[in-house]
C-alpha cells in the first residue's frame, strides 16, 4: 500500500530524517514510536505534502505510484489521510462545513458526531476554543468522513484525558477493523494501542529507523530501558 | 406593489441588480418602501400604521417635527454637511411601537454621470424598534456616477434602530456618505455595512454619538475590495453619557485595492466601555490595507480597547483544508467566506438569511 524508499527530509542544512525505508501493507497498522524532536511527523507530514520540510531523497510509493511530486490534494484524492496533531483555528468556517464537504450523508455525519460527542460543536468554528480533546476528536471525526484508504495519525491522544482516549480509541478501533483501512499511528503515551490492533511498530530516533517489532514490546522495553537500546536493532539497514 | 410604480423608470436587469442591494420589490416582508432613481422619489409608502415614510422635501414643508431634528446632529459635532441636495427620505417610527417587518430604502443611480445628493432623516421615537434596510446601486448605464448621502439617525429614549446599508454600485462610481446618529437615553443603535462590488471611490466615516445614559452603538462591517479602487470607510463612536457602550467591528479583504480601515472610540464621559475590532486579508501583491485603530479619553474610569489584525491567509490553514481534500482556490475561497461571515453583523433574524443569501451570491462573483 506504502513504501517509502530511501528518504531524506531536510530543514536548512539540518538533516530530520535520514535515508529511511519501510512499507505498511493494506490492512496493516504501523505503530511509530521515538521521542520528540526525531522526526516522526516531518516524515508523516513529507508522505501527505504538509510543511516546509520536503523529501530531498527518495521515493514515496502509494498504491504502487510514486506521489512525493504530487500536491497535497492530489495525494488525499488517491486515498491519504491525515489527523493533525496541532490543527489551526480557522475563524469563520464551521466543523459543520467540512464534514458537508466530505460527506454526502448527512445521517453518517450526525451518527458520527454522536458517537465522538461532537453534535454541539458541529456549528462552531474549526478548532476555536476547541479543548485539546475535542480538537482530537474532531480530527477523527473529519478523517473517519473522509474516508481515506491510508490514515496518518499523529499523535492522536497527545493532549486527550483517559476519557476521551477511550471514545476515540473504540471509534478508531471499529473504523480500521470494519473497513480493512491501513494507518501509521504516531505515539508517545502507546495509551491508543490499548484500543487499536497495531502488530507492527517501529521506532525513530535521530531521523532513522532503529528497531522493528509488536507495538506492545518495543513500548515496554522503551519504558524500561528508553530509546537509546533501540539502536542495536539496526532495522533500516536490512529492508 | 413597489414594482408597478417603478416598472415604468426600471428595467429587468437593472431590478435584478438592485434586489442585490436589498430591494424586495414584492414588499412582501416589508412595512415600508422609498426608492430613488437620481434626483426623482418613484415611491414612498408605509404599509404600516406605525411608520411615516416621505420625500424629504415633503416632509421638511409639512412637518415642523422634522424640521427640528434636521442638521441637529451635525450642530453636536460642531460639523457643517451639504445644503444643496436633491432628494432622500424622511421615516419616522411612532412612539412606542414596534415595526416587525423591515422598512427598505433604495438610492439609485440611473443617468450617466449624474451626481446624486440626498438627505436622509430617521426618528425612532421612544420606546420605538424599528429595522431599516438602505440599498444604493447604480444602473449598467450610469458610467462615473457620484452618490452623497447625508444621513441623520436619532434614537430616543429607550428606542432600537437596527440599520444595514448595502452598496452595490460601478467600478466607476464615486461615493461619499456623511452620517450622523445621536442615541439617547437607553437606545440602540446598530449600523451594518456591506460592501462586496466593485466601486471607485468610497470615503466615510459615519459617526454616533451617545447623549443619553446606557445608549449603546454597534458597527460592523464587511468590505471587500478589487483592483482600482479606494474605500477610506470608517466608523466612530463618541461617548457621552454614562453607561455608554460602543463596539465597532469590521472585517476587510483586498483582492486588488486600497482600504483605509478607521476606527475611533471617544469616552466623553466616565464609566464608558467601547472595543474596537479590525481584521484585514490581503489577498493580491496590488491591494493594501491600512487599519487606524483610535482610542482617545481624558478620563479616567473609562474601558476602551482595540485589536487588529491585517495580513495574508495563513498558509497552513489553506494546507490544512487541502489536507481534506479541497484545491488551494477552495480552500482559499472557504477561508475568505468564512472570515466574511454575515454572523458578525448584528442583523436582525428577520432578514439574516436574505442578507446571507445576497453576501454568497456577491462572494460567487468575486471567488
Amino acid at each position: 500500500m506504502l513504501k517509502i524508499k530511501n528518504a531524506t527530509i531536510t530543514a536548512g542544512s539540518k538533516k530530520i530524517v535520514d535515508n529511511v525505508t519501510f512499507s505498511v501493507k493494506e490492512g496493516e497498522v504501523l505503530s511509530l514510536f521515538g521521542p520528540n524532536g526525531s522526526g516522526k511527523s516531518t516524515l508523516i507530514k513529507a508522505i501527505i505534502g504538509l510543511g516546509s520540510c520536503s523529501l530531498d531523497k527518495g521515493e514515496v510509493i502509494f498504491k504502487g505510484k510514486e506521489i512525493s511530486h504530487l500536491s497535497i490534494t492530489e495525494r488525499v484524492k488517491r486515498g491519504l489521510g491525515i489527523m493533525h496533531q496541532y490543527p489551526p483555528k480557522i475563524r469563520g468556517v464551521k466543523l459543520i462545513q467540512i464534514a458537508q464537504f466530505l460527506c454526502s450523508d448527512q445521517q453518517k455525519i450526525k451518527v458520527l458526531a454522536q458517537k465522538l460527542a461532537l453534535e454541539d460543536h458541529l456549528q462552531r468554528e474549526l478548532n476555536v476554543n476547541f479543548s485539546g480533546g475535542e480538537m482530537k476528536r474532531a480530527e477523527l471525526f473529519q478523517l473517519i468522513l473522509q474516508d481515506a484508504d491510508f490514515l496518518l495519525l499523529d499523535e492522536p491522544e497527545s493532549g486527550v484525558d483517559i476519557e476521551n482516549i477511550s471514545i476515540m480509541g473504540k471509534v478508531l478501533d471499529e473504523y480500521l477493523k470494519n473497513s480493512h483501512k491501513s494507518a501509521i499511528i504516531i505515539t508517545h503515551t502507546g495509551y491508543i494501542l490499548d484500543y487499536v490492533n497495531s502488530e507492527k511498530g517501529c521506532v525513530m530516533f535521530e531521523g532513522k529507523l532503529w528497531c522493528k517489532g509488536k507495538p506492545k514490546e518495543i513500548f515496554n522495553s522503551v519504558r524500561e530501558s528508553g530509546y537509546e537500546k533501540c539502536k542495536g536493532c539496526q532495522w533500516q539497514q536490512k529492508v | 406593489m413597489a414594482a408597478e410604480g417603478i416598472d415604468r423608470h426600471i428595467d429587468s436587469q437593472d431590478k435584478e441588480k438592485i434586489a442585490f442591494s436589498g430591494m424586495d420589490f414584492q414588499e412582501k416582508e416589508r412595512s415600508a418602501t422609498f426608492f430613488q432613481k437620481d434626483a426623482e422619489v418613484l415611491l414612498s409608502r408605509s404599509l404600516s400604521g406605525s411608520v411615516d415614510i416621505l420625500d424629504i422635501k415633503e416632509a421638511l414643508a409639512n412637518d415642523s417635527g422634522a424640521r427640528k431634528y434636521l442638521g441637529e446632529s451635525f450642530r453636536l459635532l460642531g460639523k457643517e454637511y451639504p445644503k444643496n441636495i436633491e432628494g432622500g427620505y424622511f421615516i419616522r417610527i411612532k412612539k412606542g411601537k414596534t415595526v416587525e417587518l423591515p422598512i427598505q430604502a433604495c438610492l439609485f443611480l440611473k443617468a450617466q454621470g449624474f451626481k446624486q445628493k440626498v438627505h436622509n432623516l430617521v426618528i425612532v421615537e421612544e420606546g420605538a424598534k424599528v429595522n431599516l434596510i438602505t440599498g444604493c446601486s447604480a444602473s449598467r448605464a450610469a458610467k462615473e456616477g457620484f452618490h452623497l448621502g447625508i444621513s441623520e439617525f436619532y434614537v430616543e429614549k429607550g428606542a432600537y434602530l437596527n440599520f444595514t446599508m448595502i452598496h452595490n454600485f460601478r467600478e466607476d462610481t464615486s461615493v461619499k456618505p456623511m452620517s450622523v446618529a445621536v442615541v439617547k437615553e437607553n437606545g440602540t443603535f446598530v449600523s451594518n455595512y456591506v460592501c462586496l462590488k466593485p466601486v471607485k471611490e468610497v470615503v466615510m466615516y459615519p459617526t454616533a454619538i451617545i447623549s443619553g445614559r446606557n445608549g449603546r452603538v454597534s458597527f460592523n462591517s464587511l468590505i471587500l475590495s478589487y483592483p482600482d479602487s479606494v474605500q477610506d470607510i470608517g466608523s466612530r463612536i463618541i461617548l457621552n453619557a454614562e453607561g455608554g457602550q460602543g463596539e465597532i467591528i469590521s472585517r476587510a479583504v483586498s483582492v486588488g485595492g486600497k482600504i483605509i480601515a478607521r476606527g475611533h472610540l471617544k469616552a466623553g464621559e466616565k464609566n464608558t466601555k467601547g472595543h474596537l475590532e479590525c481584521r484585514g486579508l490581503v489577498l493580491s501583491e496590488k491591494g493594501g490595507i491600512h487599519a487606524i485603530p483610535e482610542l482617545e479619553t481624558d478620563l479616567q474610569d473609562v474601558d476602551l480597547s482595540h485589536e487588529a489584525a491585517i495580513g495574508k491567509i495563513n498558509k497552513e490553514e489553506i494546507d490544512y483544508l487541502c489536507s481534506r481534500g479541497m484545491t488551494a482556490s477552495e480552500a482559499q475561497s472557504t477561508i475568505v467566506r468564512g472570515f466574511m461571515d454575515v454572523n458578525i453583523l448584528a442583523l436582525p433574524e428577520i432578514i439574516k438569511n436574505e442578507i446571507k443569501k445576497l453576501e454568497e451570491k456577491m462572494l460567487e462573483d468575486a471567488f
